[in-house]
């Protein structure tokens, strides 16, 4: 009966291998490829494309610029997740689930739809500026569209309701009691947050961190629009690579890259969280 | 005056009163055990008197002082829960030392007094663990070791046992009790389990319907109850409508089901009334002898001793033997049902079969 187990997981390991690892392993292969304008892709074998980008400060700049927007976005999504979560956490059931729904409500909207809206808000002629200019509080619009603030602004809106579930999901886990215990044992309001509330939800806001970085620094389509051409990050620059300089191979290498970058993060980050909270968390 | 005293404390949900003027209190050093099925009130009593419920009202004193207007972290009680509601994301050190960080202990002292009281709940050893990798019965020593650490006036235990297997459960009973005599401590503890309040405390306040039923020693309750509720919810006990006839100073008749019987002296007014007979106290006699007649409708052996159901005229009884080693009577058979007119408790009339 051993073959049991694989014959149930069967379909997913199909789809699983059929769509992520193939396309995964092709992208890998033809990072080692090399381009000509007049010949195309050539199946050849060398870390010219690794060496292109990791000497080129044009390619730095954009790495850089793209972890720069995924920490901050992370950072600001815990900021406004956290006290979210914490008073969805004290919500009467009735109120919860309106909540909820108001939380998650930005996922119910396509991305694309969305971010568009948010052009709509922030452009030099977008709502926000008339507004400002009409009231006479400013002279010159003030200057949102394609800029790095506007796209941590927009990715923002998107990734709070990880954060929320994830910071919630931790702080169900907690016994109520706790609280209690603590302010029977003299702690203030202030001390049982932060002594007894916020370790317990440490492990959810440490894993939310995780997902919203990895989902912000890979972010396609709102860095596309709300950073056009001015403002590129590391997905843009494979778009652009693949269909405008039709250079696949440096395409692909840029993409491993960014999939190594963002699992070296996303490892040391939960080799952290394991360190100082491991024992007592798990 | 009392150490503790609950004064006409009520608490009222809405329409629904969970406390009803709840008057009781508790000498100091003494183990009182609030005992109820669930959602007699006895919960909400202690959130009152910790301070996490406010009363609607009534009073509650503390030597001395009234603590309607002292907040929760004020009270400065020891309170262990149901959950334990350890910090699990600190060790048991940790744990333990909050108290007394959160009262700007100094820290040699601070070190000194958490020893003491991990060595006093037999867990010195694991002071560095984590709450996650220890054992039920290790937890709740922590909870009580953190509850104890700040010398509290008053212990509170609410269901402490409950999460404990059985057989841990017994040795916790002991062990908690020690740990209350050597700390010298004024506990109430609550709980929903009779034998867990018979074994443990000096006394016993049953409640029901969120009113007090009856407060006393664990064996005056378990020999005296003073109604239908506390007789049966402690121990077993064959209970009967019926009429007391007449009474004097050296017993009472009663006729219960068209069946004479004898009866103690008794301090109910002729008219309706229960009896109630303890099943280890009838005796099994030849038929035909005693005062009733039986058939053994069932036979359930417990390792000390038999439980026998037996049908008589009166209805259904249930009769414990020891076992002596003998065989026990058959199911089936024919027997008499004796016991002594001391043995039998007359209660006021209530709802009884």
């Amino acid at each position: 009966m051993t073959s049991r187990p694989w014959l149930l997981s069967g379909p997913a390991l199909t789809l699983f291998g059929v769509l992520l690892l193939v396309p995964l392993a092709m992208t890998f292969v033809l990072s080692f490829n090399s381009f000509d304008f007049y010949e195309g892709i050539i199946p050849t074998a060398s870390f010219a494309n690794y060496a292109e980008v990791l000497g080129d400060g044009y390619f730095w700049e954009i790495f850089g610029r793209t972890f720069a927007i995924a920490a901050a976005t992370t950072a600001i999504c815990a900021l406004i997740g956290v006290p979210q979560a914490l008073i969805l956490y004290r919500l009467s059931p009735a109120w919860r689930s309106l909540v909820v729904l108001i939380v998650i409500g930005p996922l119910l909207i396509s991305v694309v739809v969305r971010t568009l809206g948010w052009a709509i808000l922030l452009g030099n002629r977008g709502v926000i500026n008339t507004a400002l200019m009409d009231w006479g509080l400013i002279e010159r619009p003030f200057r949102m569209m394609y800029t790095s603030g506007g796209i941590v602004l927009a990715l923002v809106h998107v990734f709070v309701p990880f954060m929320v579930l994830a910071v919630w999901a931790a702080l169900q886990r907690k016994d109520p009691a706790t609280e209690a215990a603590a302010e029977s044992l003299g702690a203030s309001s202030f001390t049982i947050f932060r002594r007894i509330v916020l370790p317990q939800a440490m492990p959810g806001i440490l894993s939310g961190s995780l997902i919203v970085f990895s989902m912000a620094a890979s972010a396609f389509a709102t860095p596309a629009i709300l950073g056009g051409r001015r403002v590129k990050v590391v997905a843009t620059t494979v778009y652009d690579e693949f269909l405008n300089t039709l250079n696949w191979p440096l395409g692909a290498a840029i993409a491993m890259l960014l999939l190594i970058s963002v699992m070296a993060v996303m490892l040391a980050w939960n080799r952290l969280v394991e360190r100082r909270f491991g024992e007592g968390l798990q | 005056m009392a150490f503790l005293t609950l004064d006409g404390l009520t608490k009222r949900y809405g329409e629904v009163t969970a406390v009803d003027s709840l008057s009781c209190s508790v000498e100091k050093g003494e183990f009182v055990s609030l005992l109820g099925p669930s959602g007699c009130g006895k919960t909400t009593t202690l959130q009152m008197i910790a301070g996490f419920e406010q009363p609607s009202a009534g009073h509650i004193r503390l030597g001395g002082r009234d603590l309607a207007a002292i907040p929760a972290r004020e009270r400065g009680l020891g309170i262990v829960f149901q959950s334990y509601a350890l910090f699990l994301h600190m060790t048991v050190r940790e744990n333990v030392a909050f108290g007394l960080e959160m009262r700007k202990v100094a820290k040699k002292e601070l070190k000194a007094r958490v020893e003491r009281a991990l060595e006093l709940v037999h867990l010195g050893a694991l002071a560095d663990r984590y709450p996650r990798a220890m054992s039920g019965g290790q937890r709740q020593r922590v909870a009580l070791a953190r509850a104890l650490v700040i010398e509290p006036e008053l212990l509170l235990l609410d269901e402490p046992l409950s999460n404990l297997d059985a057989k841990l459960r017994e040795e916790m009973q002991l062990e908690l009790r020690r740990i209350q005599r050597e700390a010298g401590v004024t506990t109430l503890m609550v709980t929903h389990d009779q034998s867990e309040a018979l074994a443990m405390s000096d006394r016993v306040v049953v409640m029901d319907g969120g009113q007090l039923q009856q407060v006393d020693s664990p064996f005056n309750v378990y020999e005296t109850p003073r109604c239908s509720f506390v007789s049966t919810f402690l121990g077993k006990s064959n209970n009967f409508a019926a009429m007391l006839e007449s009474r004097d100073a050296t017993g009472s008749v009663l006729a219960c089901n068209g069946v004479t019987l004898r009866g103690p002296v008794a301090h109910l007014r002729p008219g309706p009334a229960e009896i109630a007979i303890r099943p280890e106290r009838i005796r099994l006699a030849a038929p035909g002898e005693g005062l009733l007649r039986g058939t053994v409708q069932e036979r359930v052996f417990l390792g000390a001793q038999w439980m026998l159901a037996i049908d008589t005229p009166l209805g259904g009884f249930l009769v414990a033997r020891p076992n002596s080693g003998a065989q026990e009577v058959e199911i089936g058979a024919e027997v008499g049902l004796d016991w002594s007119p001391a043995d039998m408790r007359i209660l006021p009339a209530g709802e009884a079969a």
